[in-house]
């Protein structure tokens, strides 16, 4: 079963077509830092953006830094989304579930068919990531955010840190739509589902009167993968963040199995 | 014989809407059985009750001798089903479909597993078209694919919902052809269906539904029972229906210029027929007249029609088509 899932994500050329959005964004930017020299000024623009002009190798993080905010969401949001509702919308779903295979294994495979999708977009990008700014920009020691050089081991260490941070991340999102996706039977309603509780999430976070439900938004901890990069790393907010991603993982996984599961298949 | 479908008391509201009313089906095994009813009946949601699809309400559902949709784990690996359209991946081709759906199955080697689909699309007359993708398939290619994937299962149990919708007469007929070899090699098909003549045809039990509600469940033949009636061609129509009271109990039903209905009241037909012809009516024809489906499902449904006294070609080929 996980093997269909697997082929039908790998046959589809929107996957691919996806990621290769997700890379070309940032060698575009990796291009154009190169060719102008003109970085953002300090605590403005995109993470580690600047850092990279002097070392090449913290360019995967960069680039994850630039789609992480919404590009990489939305994507990982409409793969959600369709991964049940667009097996209603095509008519399939009820042929897989009297195949038979069971709600939940269904359930669960949609998931780890999701998972998979959002660690080969991640790691694609910060591979691309990777060969783009080392070509660009070299390898150097690692400067931390804070002005101290670390040794290579540590800071691959810290990169394969901070890549697993924005794969559980995303996986809070593909959660979200996964429970969009068994409460439709429209595969864009699920996905736009999901996006407009993630924008929800990212105006609080901007509204100071909602100072005490920050910690709790789901986009939060999103950009603090910056902290690992810092000397010596500040956890605080990595593992909050790592922490509010399982249990919305949780929330929402449950959700959808509950409801899933006793769901009426009338599509 | 023992019962492959069998419901009891079985109800499904959606919110306040009541799509199945205690319904008690029974499907025994070995029959071509008719699901009978017109669109909103019923008919599918019970269908996808069977099928574990939709949960009941209230009331029991037992197939092939276990409950769903308790057991559907067990029970569903013995049916084949096509639930309203067929639904396939349409950027793959028919046969990547169909391998999809069999490469849920651990119980056979590849080379097995390839020579199965090449048979079953074999079988369906797909050979040609089974490398390109479904999305080029026309409605009745798919429907045949559909088929296929049945097939392909080597079910105990058929359940069908309008298998021949958008096929053509002679599609159609190979359908017939191979629900009938399906029964004869031991399956049993649940098809559900608004086509009366086609149920006439080929069913032995039929159910009729209409708003939820089961109307009339039995033998086909039982159901089409004669009605009493004979009715005579010829062209002495006056003459045979002054003579017909002077026949014990037979009275005059109907009349057209070349026939008339007679009941008859238990007589024998074929001491009419003597009658008849010993006092010079000249009979060209004499029909025992069956109640067809058609008639029996509109008198059950409330949807009465003009002139179904009497069964004609023209009657046929609608109820057929």
């Amino acid at each position: 079963m996980l093997r269909v899932e697997l082929y039908k994500l790998i046959v589809r050329p929107r996957t691919w077509l996806i990621i290769a959005v997700l890379t070309g964004l940032p060698a575009v930017v990796g291009i154009l830092l190169k060719v102008t020299g003109v970085a953002p000024r300090p605590g403005t623009g995109p993470p580690l953006l600047a850092e990279v002009l002097s070392n090449g190798s913290l360019f995967p993080v960069a680039a994850l830094g630039l789609v992480l905010p919404l590009f990489l969401p939305v994507a990982v949001a409409m793969v959600g989304g369709e991964a049940v509702a667009g097996e209603a919308a095509g008519g399939t779903l009820r042929y897989l579930l009297i195949r038979p295979v069971s709600r939940g294994y269904l359930l669960l495979t949609k998931l780890a068919t999701v998972s998979i999708f959002v660690v080969l977009a991640v790691l694609v990008i910060a591979g691309v990531g990777f060969i783009v700014g080392a070509s660009l920009f070299g390898v150097h020691p690692l400067a931390t955010v804070s002005g101290q050089t670390v040794p290579a081991q540590d800071a691959t260490l810290r990169i394969f840190v901070a890549v697993v941070f924005a794969m559980v991340s995303m996986l809070g999102v593909a959660a979200i739509a996964l429970f969009a996706s068994v409460l439709t039977d429209s595969p864009v309603g699920a996905g736009l589902g999901a996006i407009a509780v993630l924008v929800c999430s990212e105006v609080l976070d901007l509204l100071d009167a909602a100072a005490v439900l920050k910690p709790y938004l789901p986009t939060h901890y999103w950009l603090s993968f910056v902290d690992i990069f810092r000397f010596p790393i500040l956890w605080h907010n990595v593992t909050r963040g790592f922490l509010i991603q399982g249990v919305y993982i949780l929330i929402f996984l449950g959700a959808a199995w509950a409801r899933f599961s006793t769901k009426d298949i009338t599509s | 014989m023992s019962a492959v479908i069998e419901t009891s008391g079985l109800i499904k509201h959606y919110g306040t809407v009541t799509a199945v009313e205690r319904l008690d089906l029974e499907v025994e095994e070995g029959d071509l059985y008719g699901f009978l009813g017109p669109n909103g009946s019923g008919k599918s949601t019970t269908v996808r009750m069977l099928l574990g699809l939709v949960f009941p309400s209230a009331g029991r559902i037992r197939v092939l001798g276990r409950d769903m949709p308790a057991e559907g784990g067990a029970v569903l690996p013995g049916i084949g089903a096509i639930v309203e359209e067929p639904g396939f991946y349409g950027h793959l081709s028919g046969a990547r479909n169909l391998a999809l759906i069999e490469a849920a199955r651990r119980d056979d080697t590849r080379a097995g597993r390839r020579r199965r689909i090449g048979d079953a699309i074999d079988k369906v007359g797909l050979e040609g078209a089974a490398r390109r993708p479904v999305k080029a398939y026309s409605t009745g290619m798919k429907q045949r694919l559909a088929i296929a994937a049945v097939l392909l299962r080597r079910p105990r149990l058929v359940i069908l919902d309008e298998p021949t919708n958008g096929l053509d007469p002679q599609g159609i007929h190979e359908i017939r052809d191979l629900l009938r070899e399906l029964v004869t090699h031991g399956t049993t098909v649940f098809l559900s269906s608004h086509l009366l003549g086609e149920v006439e045809l080929i069913c032995n039990r039929a159910a009729i539904m209409s708003d939820g509600r089961l109307l009339a469940q039995g033998d086909v033949s039982q159901l089409l029972a004669p009605t009493g009636r004979v009715r005579v061609e010829t062209p002495d129509v006056g003459a045979a229906v002054e003579l017909a009271p002077s026949i014990g109990g037979v009275t005059v039903h109907d009349r057209t210029p070349s026939a008339v209905v007679l009941a008859l009241d238990g007589k024998a037909p074929e001491e009419l027929n003597r009658v008849l012809v010993e006092k010079g009516v000249r009979v060209r024809e004499l029909v025992i007249e069956r109640r067809r489906l058609e008639d029996l499902f509109l008198d059950l449904t409330g949807h009465q029609t003009a002139d179904r006294s009497a069964p004609s070609e023209g009657n046929r080929d609608s109820a057929a088509g």
